[in-house]
């Protein structure tokens, strides 16, 4: 098993270097200076001592191999220098929102797998039946429906209720406060993002879950364990669902990885200033130093989870590990 | 008689063609209700200027936020402009990205994918480690990173939502020529002296035609989706241009509780628009798998 994590560890640095290459080549790719962009965006003229220095601060008066180097650099100790835009470092910056985006992404995968897992045992239990059809509509209409739009209907809906119910309508609070200094008061905040966003990631989920349960319910164990006489309870939750849960954990961690491309429009609704708002705002602020870092923290965070659900992957199934 | 010889043959055609889409439409029910949205999306798209009396992207401020009327089918906006005319010509402008990103971005996988699957080797070795780089970035990132390189507008967003395309088509066709590669035919061909090009193209392309298309009718819906998640953020397809995302920026949210309809009715476009696709999609991915079809 250690050969194994060690071998799937050192096959993620070539997918990592090649992203940072990827990315550092798409940031020199934009049109123009950068210096030249942030200053005079509105077509005027720039002092030419003031775009020099502006460069040398950046670093992009360097030759191209230089800056890649210094980039890597950082990357490999996680200095990702200083933000172009608020002059602050980086990793403060990031730091400062991760809390908030990973809570709201962990919340989104609990609803993912409270909703899906259940619905997708009974779909597949109770195949073609009225159930089944309302559950299959409920998870297609998941897939269709934009992640912002159900932000705005769940704020419309909470508009509308509050002031029916108590009078005078209530939003959702936009401070962010820890879940550990005022739980309720963090609850109210981004429960309903991680609603909004966990709706969607359940209904990939739930359609795999369906699937998977369909296969592993023809196999000819949960047969001879129908023909032993076990309850279908039984063999549902035992031999069926245990067995179908592989390729759901994979959908599950590939879905959590690409949480964070649902965050960045999610987060914009719920006005929320979380890791996706920061990319937003890195982008049209021109502040290239804090797009790659993000885009590299993304990618990292692909990767890892990608390693976290192979390894559950071959200890969950000893076969895949020794067959490698 | 030479017309009735001509004429039989063509009746037959017909009736083969009714009869096959008759049997796709009571094998699958659901993927025949995504094939209508999709008609009826694609109709209004192409004859937007016949089904709406309303110029889309002019403002009427003596009508700011009208509820549904006769003369505004779904209301008007902040500014006054017809929901209903915006909604329609937006089905041509998510029609167009969806349609365009999803070709453009299949057909190059699907070329790069059979050629990686043909060469082999060395060349299939590193195509594939720059694909896993290209699939490590979520598609909406990626999207965002080209806009931010390429600038806003239609053009734009298009070349920003086909780039990500690409390595999720590649890689599933690839899977499907590594089969093909390997049938007597691929080596009748070599043997005979045809060139790569004539072998690719002519000889493994049309044979992995079922991955393909199945890979398209599922990147239209997807692209819809990142077009207007895009445009929701200001970087995609930018004003006076009706797209269903930008309608749902700005006003829907700071008038949800006055103005509903200018929240409700764009995402229901787009949600209707996503869900026939994706219906059509899964109907057509049953119909051309003959493992799924018996």
């Amino acid at each position: 098993m250690l050969g194994y994590i060690v071998k799937r560890v050192l096959l993620m640095i070539p997918t990592l270097l090649g992203a940072a290459i990827l990315v550092f080549l798409l940031m020199r790719l934009i049109p123009g200076d950068i210096c030249m962009l942030r200053m005079a965006s509105g077509g005027g003229s720039v002092d030419p001592t003031v775009l020099r220095n502006c460069r040398a601060e950046i670093g992009t008066d360097q030759p191209m191999l230089a800056q890649f180097w210094v980039f890597i650099k950082g990357l490999a100790v996680l200095d990702f220098g200083q933000s172009m835009w608020t002059g602050r470092p980086i990793i403060d910056e990031i730091g400062l929102r991760f809390q908030l985006s990973l809570q709201v992404a962990i919340m989104a995968t609990l609803t993912a797998i409270a909703l899906a897992i259940p619905l997708g045992t009974i779909s597949a239990v109770k195949q073609n039946s009225w159930i089944d059809y309302v559950v299959r509509t409920f998870s297609i209409a998941g897939v269709a429906m934009p992640s912002f739009w159900l932000g705005i209907l769940i704020i419309l809906g909470i508009l509308i209720t509050s002031k029916a119910w108590f009078g005078t309508p209530w939003m959702p609070p936009i401070r962010y406060v820890p879940l550990w200094v005022d739980p309720l008061y963090n609850l109210s905040m981004l429960i309903w993002p991680a609603l909004a966003t966990g709706y969607r990631y359940s209904a990939v989920a739930t359609r795999m879950t369906r699937s998977a349960m369909l296969e592993v319910l023809r196999e000819d164990y949960v047969r001879t364990a129908r023909a032993k006489g076990v309850f279908r309870k039984l063999i549902v939750r035992r031999h069926a669902l245990r067995n179908a849960l592989l390729p759901v954990i994979t959908i599950i961690g590939i879905e959590f990885a690409f949480l964070m491309g649902g965050l960045v429009v999610t987060e914009q609704v719920f006005n929320l200033n979380g890791l996706g708002k920061l990319f937003v705002e890195s982008i049209t602020n021109y502040d290239y130093n804090m797009t790659q870092a993000l885009v590299m923290l993304v990618v990292g965070i692909f990767a890892l989870t990608n390693l976290v659900v192979d390894i559950l992957y071959a200890w969950l199934d000893p076969r895949i590990r020794y067959n490698r | 008689m030479a017309i009735l010889s001509e004429s039989a043959p063509q009746t037959a055609r017909r009736s083969t063609v009714l009869s096959s889409i008759w049997q796709f439409c009571r094998q699958n029910p659901l993927g025949a209700a995504g094939a209508v949205v999709v008609f009826v999306m694609g109709f209004m798209a192409i004859f937007a200027d016949f089904v709406t009396w309303n110029d889309p992207t002019r403002n009427n401020f003596g009508v700011m936020l009208e509820p549904p009327s006769a003369d505004y089918w779904l209301g008007t906006d902040q500014y006054g402009r017809d929901l209903y005319s915006r909604i329609v010509y937006g089905a041509r402008t998510a029609l167009m990205v969806g349609f365009v990103s999803a070709f453009v971005g299949a057909t190059i996988g699907l070329i790069l994918g059979v050629a990686s699957a043909y060469f082999g080797g060395r060349f299939d070795l590193i195509f594939q480690r720059v694909m896993d780089v290209l699939m490590a970035f979520p598609l909406v990132i990626l999207a965002l990173a080209v806009v931010s390189i390429f600038g806003t507008g239609v053009e734009n967003v298009i070349l920003a939502i086909t780039i990500p395309f690409i390595p999720r088509c590649a890689r599933v066709v690839r899977s499907s020529a590594l089969a093909v590669r390997e049938t007597p035919y691929i080596d009748a061909a070599r043997a005979c002296g045809f060139s790569h090009t004539r072998i690719v193209l002519r000889h493994m392309v049309p044979n992995v035609m079922a991955p393909y298309l199945i890979m398209m009718t599922a990147a239209v819906g997807q692209a819809i989706l990142i077009e207007a998640s895009l445009s929701f953020l200001g970087l995609g397809v930018q004003e006076p241009v009706p797209a269903w995302g930008l309608m749902l920026r700005g006003g829907a949210q700071e008038y949800a509780e006055s103005a509903p309809w200018v929240a409700i009715f764009p995402g229901i476009a787009i949600s209707l628009a996503v869900f026939g696709f994706n219906l059509f999609g899964d109907a057509l991915r049953d119909w051309l798998d003959p493992k799924l079809k018996s």
